[in-house]
């Protein structure tokens, strides 16, 4: 298949160093911290108290409109709290969260499984993956069904099985693919028949050749489903470029995938539907990489949604020294967080513990000379100093004007910035501006409503003040020239 | 038939003479006035120092009033202003802290419906003798409630940033350029 080149990008470091090592369960913690936002969207609703015994796979949480997911129990347990904890955000702030502890029995809620799912319609199909709890795994944790129900509006020609896994040190798809090829095959297929379509490719990088071959010989029965080998280039992961590798089509700007007839999703995601559909597992659990130059042995482990980071690493033998940095997630796109005591979700594809020879050394940064690097590697083909100009000097809305909203935040013109200038948090503060301009103005509207609604309030009480007056002195005068007439007529008689 | 003639004429000639005064003695609204009332939040509450939304539009077109007088409105309506009227202002004066918003101490609610009187959105539910609530979605933290309470039990607080509302700061390191 003749593939296409997205512009610019990097090839960083690999630091795979975690690819021959087999996905090892984690044993159940104690505690499970799940929060209610895991995903793009609305929070999630508890539907349960603080102190019922829950039972593994039981619902949580519920959806709360049409963009959201639900959160499902990882394992059987004592609702202890339904309170605020730190949330695996760079902010780390605080989000609501449910608190279990548990009892090590392991006992599954009585699900009930579908006959066949392929006798399912495309309907069911996403109404399931819906209910299932599950989002996109690959990191922006967008819920899945809301993708899958795009069959019925778009005519969606392929889907795009997103096996890329471009960030360094990452290795929780490639262990998925090459353990679990049949599943991810599995799942594909339901996801075509959500999405009515009848074209599937997996991409996996070139760097990944076991992967590669294992999914080759589990999709041999199916001729829709095509493994595609892909250059390794950062950021190959990222949907849009993807998109532009394997069919040569850009997504149009503000656009999505769906209004070119394409649709990206994550192995894992895949993966996920297939438990769902085929054993009535709904999104507990996912694989996960830790890895990093602090941590003492490295791993790949399936970890229950809730777990602590912290847990993490003290499996994998805890740290070898005090890290430089900390991440989940890679360390392009990843979150650096404060410390570890924070939940693993269903968008945490890593767990990161840098050392400081394997940071780059970052100087403090230095005026832009111009030199042009970060146009040069930018895969969207923006013009990143121009935009962090802007943004630095308070001109946001200028900043549009080059096409902010198109950048997909994938760190690439950072890391080759010479001058270290951390561009990319220029974009995210400048998002940051426009989002709260946004909100500023849609309260001064609504301010604006209330006050008038005042006004027409306080005018029709005044009205209704004055109506009832003139009531009350009608039936005055009434009642006197009744008793009046009354009068007459007795002084008559 | 003289009468009706004359009054005729009359008629005429006066509607002529006050239509012509009309157009003469004509009292020039300004237009940019009115625009900027449209632009700000109506509620009249006060802060910017001058007795209303139309008395502050007023000021901000003749009187040279600083666009950045209303703290309801916020940055936004500040760069909004500018833009109107075609003047700079220096965004990073208006950071003065976070909104404030009104709560009620309803330990000290004595219910006497001052508050929910003078609230300008309505923000304030309330009844004779009830504890009255502020509902923060409508307030808009202008203060006037705080000011008539007589036991002293609307505070201004500064409401907790919650994850949506989060954003990424700007890059602390400011860039430098050394001396060769």
């Amino acid at each position: 298949m003749r593939l296409f080149r997205f512009k610019g990008g990097v090839h960083p470091d690999e630091h795979k160093v975690t690819t021959e090592l087999p996905i090892t369960p984690m044993p159940i913690p104690k505690r499970l911290y799940l929060p209610l936002q895991q995903h793009i969207g609305a929070a999630a609703e508890p539907v349960v108290k603080v102190g019922e015994r829950v039972l593994k796979g039981q619902l949580l949480a519920k959806a709360k409109g049409p963009v959201s997911a639900p959160v499902h129990a990882s394992t059987s347990g004592i609702v202890t709290a339904i309170d605020e904890f730190t949330a695996p955000h760079p902010s780390g702030l605080p989000v609501k969260s449910i608190i279990i502890e548990a009892d090590g029995k392991e006992e599954w809620v009585d699900n009930i499984i579908p006959i066949d799912p392929f006798k399912l319609s495309a309907e069911e199909i996403s109404i399931r993956v819906g209910e299932a709890g599950i989002v996109g795994m690959g990191g922006a944790a967008f819920p899945a069904a809301v993708k899958l129900n795009l069959g019925s509006k778009h005519r969606i020609h392929t889907l795009i099985i997103n096996g890329g896994e471009c960030e360094p040190y990452l290795t929780c798809d490639d262990r998925l693919m090459q353990e679990r090829p049949g599943p991810i095959i599995d799942g594909i297929r339901l996801m075509l028949m959500a999405l009515q379509c009848n074209q599937a490719y997996i991409a996996v990088e070139n760097n990944k050749p076991a992967a590669q071959s294992a999914l080759r010989d589990a999709c041999e029965a199916f001729p829709e489903i095509e493994v595609i080998g892909v250059p390794t280039r950062y950021p190959m992961g990222s949907e849009k470029q993807m998109i532009q590798t394997l069919t040569g089509l850009e997504v149009p700007a503000g656009g999505l995938g769906a209004d070119i007839g394409v649709i990206v999703h994550n192995v894992a995601t895949a993966y996920a539907v297939q438990q769902a559909l085929r054993h009535g597992r709904p999104l507990i659990s996912r694989i996960v990489t830790v890895s990093g130059g602090s941590i003492k042995t490295p791993a790949n482990l399936e970890v229950p949604l809730g777990t602590l980071a912290e847990e993490l690493v003290e499996f994998c033998g805890g740290l070898s020294e005090t890290p430089k940095r900390q991440l989940l997630g890679g360390p392009m796109m990843g979150t650096s967080i404060p410390h570890l005591d924070v939940p693993i979700v269903k968008g945490s594809n890593g767990v990161l513990a840098l050392s400081e020879t394997e940071m780059r050394l970052q100087p403090s940064p230095q005026p832009c000379i111009r030199c042009g690097r970060c146009v040069q590697a930018c895969p969207v083909g923006l013009l990143p100093l121009e935009m962090a100009a802007r943004a630095r000097n308070g001109k946001v809305e200028d900043a549009l004007d080059f096409g902010l909203m198109d950048c997909i935040a994938c760190g690439t013109c950072s890391y080759v910035c010479p001058a270290s200038i951390p561009l990319t948090q220029y974009f995210n503060f400048a998002k940051g501006e426009l989002a709260r301009k946004r909100v500023e103005q849609q309260k001064s509207d609504r301010t604006r409503e209330l006050a008038k609604a005042r006004q027409v309030r306080l005018e029709r009480e005044a009205a209704e003040k004055k109506e009832a007056a003139a009531r009350r002195k009608a039936e005055r005068d009434a009642k006197k020239r009744a008793e009046q007439a009354a009068k007459e007529k007795e002084a008559a008689s | 038939m003289h009468a009706i003639v004359a009054l005729t004429v009359l008629g005429l000639f006066l509607g002529f003479l006050l239509g012509m005064a009309a157009k003469r003695f004509k009292v020039e609204n300004d237009p940019i006035v009115e625009e900027i009332e449209a632009q700000l939040p109506g509620t009249n509450c006060g802060q910017c120092g001058f007795p209303g939304c139309p008395a502050a539009a007023q000021a901000l077109a003749s009187e040279g009033a600083p666009v950045t007088l209303c703290p309801p409105g916020g940055k936004s309506l500040a760069e909004t202003l500018a833009k109107m009227l075609g003047v700079s202002f220096d965004a990073s004066a208006m950071d003065d802290g976070p909104a404030k918003l009104a709560r009620v101490k309803e330990e000290l609610c004595i219910g006497c419906v001052k508050c929910f009187r003078e609230c300008p959105t309505d923000a304030i539910v309330g009844a004779p003798k009830q504890i009255h609530v502020v509902m923060q979605q409508a307030c808009t933290g202008c203060g006037k409630c705080e000011e008539v309470c007589p036991t002293m039990c609307i505070e201004m607080f500064v409401p907790p940033t919650t994850l949506p509302e989060w954003r990424w700061p700007k890059p602390q390191h400011e860039v430098v350029a050394r001396a060769a």
